[in-house]
Protein backbone atom coordinates (compact mmCIF):
# COMPACT_ATOMS: atom_id res chain seq x y z
CA UNK A 1 0.00 0.00 0.00
CA UNK A 2 1.30 3.85 -0.96
CA UNK A 3 0.36 6.67 0.58
CA UNK A 4 -0.13 9.69 -1.84
CA UNK A 5 0.14 13.11 0.13
CA UNK A 6 -0.85 16.36 -2.39
CA UNK A 7 -0.19 19.20 -1.74
CA UNK A 8 -2.32 21.49 -4.36
CA UNK A 9 -3.42 24.87 -5.02
CA UNK A 10 -6.77 25.06 -3.04
CA UNK A 11 -8.63 26.23 -6.00
CA UNK A 12 -7.50 23.27 -7.54
CA UNK A 13 -8.86 20.62 -4.97
CA UNK A 14 -12.73 20.58 -6.86
CA UNK A 15 -10.30 19.24 -10.10
CA UNK A 16 -8.20 16.87 -8.16
CA UNK A 17 -11.41 15.43 -6.66
CA UNK A 18 -13.47 15.22 -9.93
CA UNK A 19 -10.34 13.39 -11.50
CA UNK A 20 -10.08 10.79 -8.68
CA UNK A 21 -13.51 10.28 -8.83
CA UNK A 22 -13.58 9.39 -12.78
CA UNK A 23 -10.96 6.47 -12.29
CA UNK A 24 -12.70 5.10 -8.95
CA UNK A 25 -10.95 6.59 -6.02
CA UNK A 26 -13.06 7.18 -3.29
CA UNK A 27 -11.67 7.63 -0.45
CA UNK A 28 -9.33 10.73 0.76
CA UNK A 29 -8.59 13.16 3.69
CA UNK A 30 -8.20 16.77 2.90
CA UNK A 31 -6.51 19.73 5.36
CA UNK A 32 -6.84 23.15 4.83
CA UNK A 33 -2.56 24.22 5.49
CA UNK A 34 -0.48 27.05 4.89
CA UNK A 35 3.13 27.14 3.46
CA UNK A 36 5.61 27.95 0.56
CA UNK A 37 8.03 26.49 -1.85
CA UNK A 38 9.98 28.13 -4.36
CA UNK A 39 6.67 30.43 -4.78
CA UNK A 40 7.66 32.41 -1.76
CA UNK A 41 4.53 34.60 -0.03
CA UNK A 42 3.12 37.73 -1.30
CA UNK A 43 2.85 41.48 0.09
CA UNK A 44 -0.40 43.06 1.78
CA UNK A 45 -0.71 46.61 2.83
CA UNK A 46 -2.68 47.85 5.84
CA UNK A 47 -2.76 51.46 6.49
CA UNK A 48 0.21 51.88 4.52
CA UNK A 49 2.70 49.39 6.40
CA UNK A 50 3.82 46.42 3.87
CA UNK A 51 3.22 43.00 5.92
CA UNK A 52 5.26 40.09 4.15
CA UNK A 53 3.05 37.40 4.17
CA UNK A 54 5.46 34.10 3.56
CA UNK A 55 3.00 31.38 4.32
CA UNK A 56 0.10 30.57 1.39
CA UNK A 57 -3.02 28.85 1.73
CA UNK A 58 -2.64 25.47 0.10
CA UNK A 59 -4.57 22.67 0.19
CA UNK A 60 -2.90 18.70 1.75
CA UNK A 61 -4.69 16.07 0.02
CA UNK A 62 -3.94 12.06 1.85
CA UNK A 63 -4.89 9.31 0.32
CA UNK A 64 -4.09 5.63 0.49
CA UNK A 65 -4.20 3.09 -2.38
CA UNK A 66 -3.14 -0.36 -3.63
CA UNK A 67 0.80 -0.37 -4.95
CA UNK A 68 -1.21 -1.67 -8.24
CA UNK A 69 -3.19 1.77 -8.47
CA UNK A 70 -0.68 3.99 -7.54
CA UNK A 71 0.89 5.62 -10.80
CA UNK A 72 -2.90 6.01 -12.35
CA UNK A 73 -3.76 8.14 -9.06
CA UNK A 74 -0.50 10.21 -9.45
CA UNK A 75 -0.76 10.69 -12.91
CA UNK A 76 -4.81 11.88 -12.15
CA UNK A 77 -3.70 14.02 -9.44
CA UNK A 78 -1.08 15.60 -11.11
CA UNK A 79 -2.98 15.84 -14.39
CA UNK A 80 -5.63 17.66 -12.92
CA UNK A 81 -3.74 19.99 -10.43
CA UNK A 82 -1.30 21.52 -12.65
CA UNK A 83 -1.73 24.83 -13.78
CA UNK A 84 2.32 24.89 -14.98
CA UNK A 85 3.06 28.10 -12.92
CA UNK A 86 5.67 28.37 -9.67
CA UNK A 87 3.44 27.51 -6.86
CA UNK A 88 1.10 23.93 -7.76
CA UNK A 89 2.53 21.82 -5.14
CA UNK A 90 4.42 18.37 -4.72
CA UNK A 91 3.46 14.91 -4.39
CA UNK A 92 5.29 12.73 -1.75
CA UNK A 93 4.91 8.72 -1.44
CA UNK A 94 5.05 6.75 1.22
CA UNK A 95 4.85 3.41 1.68
CA UNK A 96 2.15 2.09 4.38
CA UNK A 97 2.44 -1.06 6.73
CA UNK A 98 -0.98 -1.85 7.84
CA UNK A 99 -4.43 -0.39 6.87
CA UNK A 100 -7.67 -1.01 9.51
CA UNK A 101 -10.81 -0.65 8.84
CA UNK A 102 -12.29 0.18 12.52
CA UNK A 103 -15.79 -0.68 12.13
CA UNK A 104 -14.69 -4.37 11.69
CA UNK A 105 -10.99 -5.11 11.87
CA UNK A 106 -10.30 -5.60 8.36
CA UNK A 107 -6.74 -5.25 7.17
CA UNK A 108 -5.12 -4.47 4.17
CA UNK A 109 -6.11 -3.29 0.61
CA UNK A 110 -9.86 -4.67 1.40
CA UNK A 111 -9.56 -1.68 4.43
CA UNK A 112 -8.81 0.97 1.70
CA UNK B 1 -75.93 99.16 9.19
CA UNK B 2 -74.84 101.03 11.97
CA UNK B 3 -76.73 98.98 14.13
CA UNK B 4 -75.57 95.41 12.62
CA UNK B 5 -71.75 96.87 13.03
CA UNK B 6 -72.32 97.59 16.72
CA UNK B 7 -73.79 94.28 16.94
CA UNK B 8 -70.82 92.80 15.41
CA UNK B 9 -68.61 94.74 17.91
CA UNK B 10 -70.21 93.48 20.28
CA UNK B 11 -70.68 89.97 19.79
CA UNK B 12 -66.56 90.34 18.99
CA UNK B 13 -65.47 92.08 22.62
CA UNK B 14 -68.30 89.20 24.08
CA UNK B 15 -66.03 86.70 22.55
CA UNK B 16 -62.29 87.54 22.75
CA UNK B 17 -62.05 87.12 26.33
CA UNK B 18 -63.34 83.00 25.71
CA UNK B 19 -60.76 83.09 22.99
CA UNK B 20 -57.60 83.51 25.11
CA UNK B 21 -57.71 80.25 26.64
CA UNK B 22 -58.12 78.48 23.46
CA UNK B 23 -55.20 80.70 22.37
CA UNK B 24 -52.87 79.25 25.70
CA UNK B 25 -54.04 76.00 25.02
CA UNK B 26 -53.04 75.65 21.35
CA UNK B 27 -49.92 77.09 22.27
CA UNK B 28 -49.38 74.22 24.97
CA UNK B 29 -50.17 72.10 22.13
CA UNK B 30 -48.02 73.28 19.74
CA UNK B 31 -45.12 72.72 22.27
CA UNK B 32 -46.36 69.96 23.68
CA UNK B 33 -45.85 68.30 20.08
CA UNK B 34 -42.19 69.77 19.27
CA UNK B 35 -41.86 68.47 22.52
CA UNK B 36 -42.53 65.03 21.29
CA UNK B 37 -40.71 65.01 18.04
CA UNK B 38 -37.42 66.45 19.57
CA UNK B 39 -37.22 63.97 22.47
CA UNK B 40 -38.11 61.17 20.26
CA UNK B 41 -35.18 61.93 17.76
CA UNK B 42 -32.46 62.76 20.34
CA UNK B 43 -33.66 59.45 22.13
CA UNK B 44 -32.84 58.05 19.05
CA UNK B 45 -29.69 59.74 18.32
CA UNK B 46 -28.80 58.95 21.77
CA UNK B 47 -28.99 55.17 21.17
CA UNK B 48 -27.29 55.54 17.85
CA UNK B 49 -24.35 57.33 19.74
CA UNK B 50 -24.43 54.08 22.10
CA UNK B 51 -24.33 51.95 18.95
CA UNK B 52 -21.39 53.38 17.84
CA UNK B 53 -19.11 52.22 20.85
CA UNK B 54 -20.36 48.82 20.54
CA UNK B 55 -20.77 47.34 18.20
CA UNK B 56 -19.48 49.57 16.03
CA UNK B 57 -15.90 50.94 17.55
CA UNK B 58 -15.30 47.29 19.48
CA UNK B 59 -16.27 46.14 15.46
CA UNK B 60 -13.69 48.40 14.03
CA UNK B 61 -11.19 47.96 16.36
CA UNK B 62 -11.74 44.07 17.01
CA UNK B 63 -10.75 43.66 13.23
CA UNK B 64 -7.60 45.20 13.33
CA UNK B 65 -6.10 43.52 16.30
CA UNK B 66 -4.23 40.17 16.07
CA UNK B 67 -6.99 36.84 16.67
CA UNK B 68 -5.88 36.41 20.23
CA UNK B 69 -6.59 40.00 21.31
CA UNK B 70 -9.93 40.43 19.54
CA UNK B 71 -11.94 39.67 22.68
CA UNK B 72 -10.06 41.77 24.82
CA UNK B 73 -10.26 45.37 22.42
CA UNK B 74 -14.19 44.43 22.15
CA UNK B 75 -14.73 44.16 25.83
CA UNK B 76 -12.65 47.74 26.98
CA UNK B 77 -15.39 49.24 24.98
CA UNK B 78 -18.02 47.52 26.48
CA UNK B 79 -16.45 48.42 29.87
CA UNK B 80 -16.68 51.95 29.38
CA UNK B 81 -20.57 51.19 28.52
CA UNK B 82 -20.49 50.13 32.04
CA UNK B 83 -18.42 52.27 34.10
CA UNK B 84 -18.67 55.44 32.32
CA UNK B 85 -22.12 55.29 32.56
CA UNK B 86 -22.17 54.75 36.28
CA UNK B 87 -19.70 57.45 36.93
CA UNK B 88 -21.46 59.85 34.70
CA UNK B 89 -24.91 59.05 36.46
CA UNK B 90 -23.34 59.11 40.09
CA UNK B 91 -20.69 62.72 39.07
CA UNK B 92 -19.84 63.34 35.88
CA UNK B 93 -23.18 64.99 34.49
CA UNK B 94 -23.05 67.54 37.21
CA UNK B 95 -19.17 67.79 36.89
CA UNK B 96 -19.68 68.74 33.68
CA UNK B 97 -22.66 70.43 32.90
CA UNK B 98 -23.92 72.35 36.60
CA UNK B 99 -22.76 75.52 37.34
CA UNK B 100 -19.64 76.54 39.19
CA UNK B 101 -16.33 77.94 37.75
CA UNK B 102 -15.34 78.27 34.26
CA UNK B 103 -12.80 75.22 34.26
CA UNK B 104 -15.52 72.89 35.74
CA UNK B 105 -18.71 72.41 36.83
CA UNK B 106 -20.55 72.38 39.94
CA UNK B 107 -22.67 69.48 42.10
CA UNK B 108 -26.20 70.34 41.69
CA UNK B 109 -26.55 67.06 40.02
CA UNK B 110 -24.83 64.76 41.90
CA UNK B 111 -26.37 61.47 41.44
CA UNK B 112 -29.07 63.01 39.04
CA UNK B 113 -30.24 65.08 41.65
CA UNK B 114 -32.73 67.33 40.08
CA UNK B 115 -32.64 65.93 37.10
CA UNK B 116 -35.89 65.11 35.44
CA UNK B 117 -38.24 65.36 32.49
CA UNK B 118 -38.62 68.69 32.94
CA UNK B 119 -36.64 70.75 30.01
CA UNK B 120 -32.81 72.62 31.06
CA UNK B 121 -33.44 75.69 29.59
CA UNK B 122 -29.53 76.55 28.99
CA UNK B 123 -29.16 73.36 27.59
CA UNK B 124 -32.11 72.07 25.42
CA UNK B 125 -35.07 73.54 26.47
CA UNK B 126 -37.80 71.42 24.36
CA UNK B 127 -36.74 68.01 25.87
CA UNK B 128 -36.49 66.32 29.50
CA UNK B 129 -33.59 66.78 30.62
CA UNK B 130 -32.96 63.25 32.02
CA UNK B 131 -32.44 62.95 27.57
CA UNK B 132 -30.00 65.63 27.65
CA UNK B 133 -27.88 64.01 29.88
CA UNK B 134 -28.03 60.45 28.78
CA UNK B 135 -27.39 61.91 25.71
CA UNK B 136 -23.99 63.62 26.82
CA UNK B 137 -23.38 59.93 28.93
CA UNK B 138 -22.71 58.41 25.33
CA UNK B 139 -20.07 61.05 24.32
CA UNK B 140 -18.72 60.45 27.63
CA UNK B 141 -19.02 56.70 26.77
CA UNK B 142 -17.30 56.82 23.67
CA UNK B 143 -14.07 58.97 24.30
CA UNK B 144 -12.24 56.74 26.43
CA UNK B 145 -13.25 54.17 24.24
CA UNK B 146 -11.50 55.79 21.03
CA UNK B 147 -8.42 56.14 23.56
CA UNK B 148 -8.57 51.74 23.73
CA UNK B 149 -6.59 51.97 19.57
CA UNK B 150 -3.30 53.01 21.18
CA UNK B 151 -2.73 50.85 23.43
CA UNK B 152 -4.45 48.06 22.24
CA UNK B 153 -2.82 44.23 22.73
CA UNK B 154 -0.89 45.32 25.36
CA UNK B 155 -2.54 47.17 28.50
CA UNK B 156 -3.72 45.10 31.62
CA UNK B 157 -7.42 45.22 32.01
CA UNK B 158 -7.52 46.72 35.57
CA UNK B 159 -4.83 49.66 33.82
CA UNK B 160 -7.44 50.61 31.21
CA UNK B 161 -10.03 50.62 33.72
CA UNK B 162 -8.65 53.30 36.07
CA UNK B 163 -6.79 54.92 33.24
CA UNK B 164 -10.30 55.34 31.88
CA UNK B 165 -11.81 56.33 34.86
CA UNK B 166 -9.29 58.89 35.78
CA UNK B 167 -9.28 60.32 32.31
CA UNK B 168 -13.36 61.09 31.89
CA UNK B 169 -12.84 63.05 35.37
CA UNK B 170 -9.34 64.97 34.94
CA UNK B 171 -9.59 65.19 30.97
CA UNK B 172 -13.30 64.63 29.24
CA UNK B 173 -14.95 66.44 31.89
CA UNK B 174 -13.16 69.66 32.43
CA UNK B 175 -13.06 69.84 28.54
CA UNK B 176 -16.93 69.29 27.76
CA UNK B 177 -17.47 72.04 30.66
CA UNK B 178 -15.20 74.66 29.15
CA UNK B 179 -16.67 73.97 25.75
CA UNK B 180 -20.12 73.11 26.34
CA UNK B 181 -20.98 73.88 29.90
CA UNK B 182 -22.90 77.06 31.32
CA UNK B 183 -20.41 79.74 32.06
CA UNK B 184 -17.45 77.33 30.85
CA UNK B 185 -14.32 79.20 29.33
CA UNK B 186 -14.69 78.27 25.63
CA UNK B 187 -18.64 78.65 25.54
CA UNK B 188 -19.63 80.67 22.43
CA UNK B 189 -22.83 80.78 24.05
CA UNK B 190 -23.36 80.67 27.59
CA UNK B 191 -20.89 83.28 29.05
CA UNK B 192 -17.50 81.76 27.90
CA UNK B 193 -14.63 84.46 27.50
CA UNK B 194 -13.21 82.96 24.28
CA UNK B 195 -16.17 81.46 22.04
CA UNK B 196 -14.99 78.31 20.63
CA UNK B 197 -17.32 76.52 17.91
CA UNK B 198 -17.62 73.03 18.83
CA UNK B 199 -21.08 71.50 17.53
CA UNK B 200 -20.57 68.10 17.75
CA UNK B 201 -17.33 67.34 19.72
CA UNK B 202 -14.37 67.83 17.62
CA UNK B 203 -12.54 69.31 20.55
CA UNK B 204 -14.39 67.82 23.48
CA UNK B 205 -14.37 63.78 22.23
CA UNK B 206 -11.51 63.76 19.11
CA UNK B 207 -8.48 66.31 19.77
CA UNK B 208 -9.31 64.93 23.20
CA UNK B 209 -9.11 61.21 22.90
CA UNK B 210 -6.63 61.78 19.48
CA UNK B 211 -4.10 63.32 21.59
CA UNK B 212 -4.29 60.93 24.89
CA UNK B 213 -3.59 58.15 22.81
CA UNK B 214 -0.52 59.22 21.10
CA UNK B 215 0.57 59.93 24.40
CA UNK B 216 -0.54 56.77 25.48
CA UNK B 217 1.40 55.27 22.94
CA UNK B 218 4.59 56.42 23.32
CA UNK B 219 4.21 55.86 27.13
CA UNK B 220 3.21 52.59 26.68
CA UNK B 221 6.15 51.82 23.77
CA UNK B 222 5.59 49.03 21.10
CA UNK B 223 3.69 45.75 21.28
CA UNK B 224 5.66 42.50 20.89
CA UNK B 225 6.55 41.83 17.41
CA UNK B 226 5.57 45.46 16.14
CA UNK B 227 5.66 45.75 13.48
CA UNK B 228 6.30 42.91 11.63
CA UNK B 229 3.90 40.72 13.43
CA UNK B 230 0.73 43.05 13.45
CA UNK B 231 -1.23 42.06 10.38
CA UNK B 232 -4.98 43.15 11.43
CA UNK B 233 -7.08 39.68 11.89
CA UNK B 234 -10.61 40.78 10.34
CA UNK B 235 -11.01 43.34 7.93
CA UNK B 236 -14.40 41.54 7.46
CA UNK B 237 -15.12 42.79 11.43
CA UNK B 238 -13.20 46.12 10.45
CA UNK B 239 -15.87 46.96 7.86
CA UNK B 240 -19.17 46.01 9.87
CA UNK B 241 -17.69 48.25 12.23
CA UNK B 242 -16.69 51.21 10.22
CA UNK B 243 -20.79 50.80 8.61
CA UNK B 244 -21.87 51.42 12.35
CA UNK B 245 -19.97 53.80 13.34
CA UNK B 246 -21.38 55.83 10.17
CA UNK B 247 -25.00 55.46 10.62
CA UNK B 248 -24.28 56.35 14.47
CA UNK B 249 -22.45 59.48 13.72
CA UNK B 250 -25.65 60.85 12.20
CA UNK B 251 -26.90 60.46 16.09
CA UNK B 252 -23.83 62.10 16.98
CA UNK B 253 -23.44 65.36 14.59
CA UNK B 254 -27.30 65.65 13.48
CA UNK B 255 -28.40 65.12 17.27
CA UNK B 256 -26.02 68.07 18.53
CA UNK B 257 -28.73 69.85 17.01
CA UNK B 258 -30.23 68.92 20.54
CA UNK B 259 -33.86 68.99 18.79
CA UNK B 260 -35.48 67.78 15.67
CA UNK B 261 -35.06 70.56 13.43
CA UNK B 262 -33.26 71.99 10.63
CA UNK B 263 -30.31 72.61 11.83
CA UNK B 264 -30.17 68.69 12.67
CA UNK B 265 -30.96 67.82 8.88
CA UNK B 266 -27.81 70.30 7.72
CA UNK B 267 -25.68 68.67 10.25
CA UNK B 268 -26.87 65.09 8.92
CA UNK B 269 -26.54 66.40 5.18
CA UNK B 270 -22.79 67.40 6.03
CA UNK B 271 -22.09 64.21 8.11
CA UNK B 272 -22.89 62.34 5.25
CA UNK B 273 -20.97 64.21 2.95
CA UNK B 274 -17.79 64.13 4.45
CA UNK B 275 -17.77 60.58 5.06
CA UNK B 276 -18.42 60.45 1.44
CA UNK B 277 -15.60 62.30 0.28
CA UNK B 278 -12.94 61.12 3.07
CA UNK B 279 -13.61 58.08 2.13
CA UNK B 280 -12.64 59.31 -1.65
CA UNK B 281 -9.99 61.17 -0.21
CA UNK B 282 -8.38 58.36 1.65
CA UNK B 283 -8.89 55.72 -1.04
CA UNK B 284 -7.35 58.45 -3.76
CA UNK B 285 -4.29 58.89 -2.38
CA UNK B 286 -3.99 55.25 -1.67
CA UNK B 287 -4.39 54.30 -5.40
CA UNK B 288 -1.79 57.39 -6.22
CA UNK B 289 0.96 55.99 -3.94
CA UNK B 290 0.06 52.18 -3.47
CA UNK B 291 -1.32 51.46 -6.95
CA UNK B 292 -4.47 49.69 -5.28
CA UNK B 293 -7.21 51.20 -3.80
CA UNK B 294 -7.26 49.30 -0.01
CA UNK B 295 -10.66 48.07 2.00
CA UNK B 296 -9.44 49.72 5.16
CA UNK B 297 -8.34 52.39 3.58
CA UNK B 298 -11.77 53.50 2.05
CA UNK B 299 -13.33 52.86 5.39
CA UNK B 300 -10.94 54.69 7.57
CA UNK B 301 -10.94 57.44 5.26
CA UNK B 302 -14.89 57.70 5.58
CA UNK B 303 -13.83 57.67 9.63
CA UNK B 304 -11.42 60.43 8.92
CA UNK B 305 -14.18 62.66 7.32
CA UNK B 306 -16.65 61.77 10.25
CA UNK B 307 -14.22 62.69 13.03
CA UNK B 308 -13.12 65.69 11.21
CA UNK B 309 -16.56 67.37 10.14
CA UNK B 310 -18.06 66.84 13.80
CA UNK B 311 -16.83 70.48 15.19
CA UNK B 312 -18.16 72.06 12.40
CA UNK B 313 -21.39 69.82 11.72
CA UNK B 314 -23.70 72.41 12.15
CA UNK B 315 -21.95 75.42 11.64
CA UNK B 316 -21.21 74.56 7.36
CA UNK B 317 -22.36 74.57 3.99
CA UNK B 318 -22.57 71.51 2.44
CA UNK B 319 -20.31 72.70 -0.30
CA UNK B 320 -17.44 73.08 2.77
CA UNK B 321 -18.61 69.83 4.82
CA UNK B 322 -17.58 68.05 1.31
CA UNK B 323 -14.34 69.96 1.11
CA UNK B 324 -13.26 69.10 4.84
CA UNK B 325 -14.34 65.64 4.23
CA UNK B 326 -12.09 65.03 1.36
CA UNK B 327 -8.92 67.33 2.64
CA UNK B 328 -9.18 64.78 6.08
CA UNK B 329 -9.29 61.45 3.75
CA UNK B 330 -6.04 62.88 1.94
CA UNK B 331 -4.09 64.04 5.28
CA UNK B 332 -5.15 61.20 7.63
CA UNK B 333 -4.20 59.01 5.12
CA UNK B 334 -0.18 61.05 5.01
CA UNK B 335 -0.40 60.83 8.68
CA UNK B 336 -0.77 57.42 9.30
CA UNK B 337 0.57 55.78 6.26
CA UNK B 338 4.15 57.98 6.26
CA UNK B 339 4.17 60.13 9.67
CA UNK B 340 3.73 57.21 11.85
CA UNK B 341 6.09 55.21 10.45
CA UNK B 342 8.93 57.89 10.14
CA UNK B 343 8.36 58.54 14.39
CA UNK B 344 8.07 54.78 14.95
CA UNK B 345 5.17 55.11 17.43
CA UNK B 346 3.09 52.50 17.79
CA UNK B 347 -0.25 53.76 17.70
CA UNK B 348 -1.56 50.85 17.45
CA UNK B 349 -5.02 51.27 15.81
CA UNK B 350 -4.48 54.73 14.82
CA UNK B 351 -6.36 56.93 17.22
CA UNK B 352 -4.09 59.35 17.11
CA UNK B 353 -3.72 59.71 13.11
CA UNK B 354 -7.26 59.72 12.37
CA UNK B 355 -9.11 61.48 15.52
CA UNK B 356 -6.14 63.75 16.91
CA UNK B 357 -4.95 64.99 13.54
CA UNK B 358 -8.88 65.04 12.22
CA UNK B 359 -10.33 66.21 14.97
CA UNK B 360 -7.94 69.25 15.18
CA UNK B 361 -8.26 70.01 11.25
CA UNK B 362 -12.08 69.77 11.86
CA UNK B 363 -11.34 72.34 14.83
CA UNK B 364 -9.32 74.90 12.49
CA UNK B 365 -11.66 74.32 9.57
CA UNK B 366 -14.87 75.48 11.81
CA UNK B 367 -13.51 78.88 12.68
CA UNK B 368 -12.85 79.00 8.18
CA UNK B 369 -15.94 78.19 7.35
CA UNK B 370 -18.89 78.45 9.68
CA UNK B 371 -21.63 80.44 8.80
CA UNK B 372 -24.73 82.16 10.09
CA UNK B 373 -26.63 81.69 6.92
CA UNK B 374 -26.87 77.62 8.38
CA UNK B 375 -26.43 78.42 12.12
CA UNK B 376 -27.97 81.70 13.26
CA UNK B 377 -28.11 80.95 17.33
CA UNK B 378 -25.33 83.36 18.23
CA UNK B 379 -27.27 86.40 17.91
CA UNK B 380 -25.52 90.25 18.85
CA UNK B 381 -28.58 92.70 19.19
CA UNK B 382 -30.80 90.46 18.17
CA UNK B 383 -29.13 89.71 14.89
CA UNK B 384 -27.54 87.02 13.71
CA UNK B 385 -23.08 87.13 14.86
CA UNK B 386 -20.63 86.43 12.12
CA UNK B 387 -19.44 83.50 12.81
CA UNK B 388 -15.96 82.05 11.10
CA UNK B 389 -13.92 83.59 8.33
CA UNK B 390 -16.46 83.35 5.31
CA UNK B 391 -18.82 85.64 7.53
CA UNK B 392 -16.05 88.18 7.81
CA UNK B 393 -15.10 86.98 11.07
CA UNK B 394 -11.49 85.99 10.65
CA UNK B 395 -10.26 85.88 14.33
CA UNK B 396 -12.60 83.03 14.89
CA UNK B 397 -9.76 80.68 13.66
CA UNK B 398 -7.87 82.46 16.68
CA UNK B 399 -10.18 81.32 18.51
CA UNK B 400 -10.24 78.22 17.05
CA UNK B 401 -6.71 77.54 17.37
CA UNK B 402 -6.54 78.64 21.00
CA UNK B 403 -9.82 75.88 21.60
CA UNK B 404 -7.29 73.22 20.45
CA UNK B 405 -4.05 74.48 22.06
CA UNK B 406 -6.26 74.00 25.46
CA UNK B 407 -7.83 70.32 24.35
CA UNK B 408 -4.55 69.67 23.35
CA UNK B 409 -2.66 70.54 26.33
CA UNK B 410 -4.99 69.12 28.84
CA UNK B 411 -5.21 66.02 26.91
CA UNK B 412 -1.03 65.92 27.14
CA UNK B 413 -0.60 66.91 30.86
CA UNK B 414 -3.27 65.02 32.14
CA UNK B 415 -3.11 61.78 30.56
CA UNK B 416 0.48 61.74 31.16
CA UNK B 417 -0.15 62.12 35.08
CA UNK B 418 -2.72 59.57 35.04
CA UNK B 419 -0.65 57.00 32.81
CA UNK B 420 2.32 57.72 35.73
CA UNK B 421 -0.46 57.30 38.45
CA UNK B 422 -1.79 54.55 37.11
CA UNK B 423 1.52 53.02 36.16
CA UNK B 424 2.76 53.30 40.58
CA UNK B 425 -0.57 51.62 41.24
CA UNK B 426 -1.18 48.64 39.12
CA UNK B 427 1.31 48.81 36.43
CA UNK B 428 0.24 49.51 32.55
CA UNK B 429 1.78 46.50 30.93
CA UNK B 430 0.97 42.82 31.02
CA UNK B 431 3.72 40.59 31.11
CA UNK B 432 5.28 39.74 27.74
CA UNK B 433 4.55 36.29 28.12
CA UNK B 434 1.08 37.39 28.40
CA UNK B 435 1.19 39.32 25.89
CA UNK B 436 2.94 36.80 23.36
CA UNK B 437 -0.07 34.15 24.62
CA UNK B 438 -2.49 36.67 23.44
CA UNK B 439 -4.71 38.69 25.86
CA UNK B 440 -8.13 36.77 25.78
CA UNK B 441 -6.08 33.93 27.44
CA UNK B 442 -4.25 35.38 29.61
CA UNK B 443 -6.30 38.10 31.04
CA UNK B 444 -10.29 36.84 30.76
CA UNK B 445 -9.64 32.92 30.21
CA UNK B 446 -11.57 32.75 26.74
CA UNK B 447 -10.91 32.75 23.06
CA UNK B 448 -12.19 34.86 20.39
CA UNK B 449 -12.69 31.74 18.49
CA UNK B 450 -12.89 28.15 18.94
CA UNK B 451 -13.33 26.36 15.48
CA UNK B 452 -12.87 23.26 16.84
CA UNK B 453 -15.73 22.94 19.57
Amino acid sequence: MKKIEAIIQPFKLEEVKEALKAIGVDGMTVTEVRGHGRQKGHKEVYRGREYQVDLLPKVKLELVVSDGRKDEVVKAVVQSARTGKIGDGKIFIYNVEESIRIRNDERGDSAL
Amino acid sequence: MKLRQLFLAALCCALLPAQTPDADAMKAAIQAAQSAGDNAWMLVSAALVLMMTGPGLALFYGGLVRRKNVLNIMVQSFAMQAVITVLWAVIGYSLAFGEACPYMGGFQYIFLNGVGTAPNGDYAATIPQLTFMVYQMMFAIITPALITGAYAERVKFTAMLLFSVLWTLIVYIPLAHMIWGKGGLLNAYLGGKIPVFDFAGGTVVHISSGVSALVCALYLGKRVGYPDQTRPHSLVLCFIGACMLWVGWFGFNAGSALAASGLASSAFVNTHLASATGAIGWAVAEWYRNGRPSVLGIVSGSVAGLATITQSSGFVQPQAAMLIGLTAGIVCYYMVAKVKDKFGYDDSLDAFGVHGVGGTMGCLFTGVFATNKINDALKVNGVPAPLGWVDGNSGQIFNQAIGAAIGIGLAIVGTYLILKLCDILVGLRVEQHQEISGLDVSLHGEEGYNLES
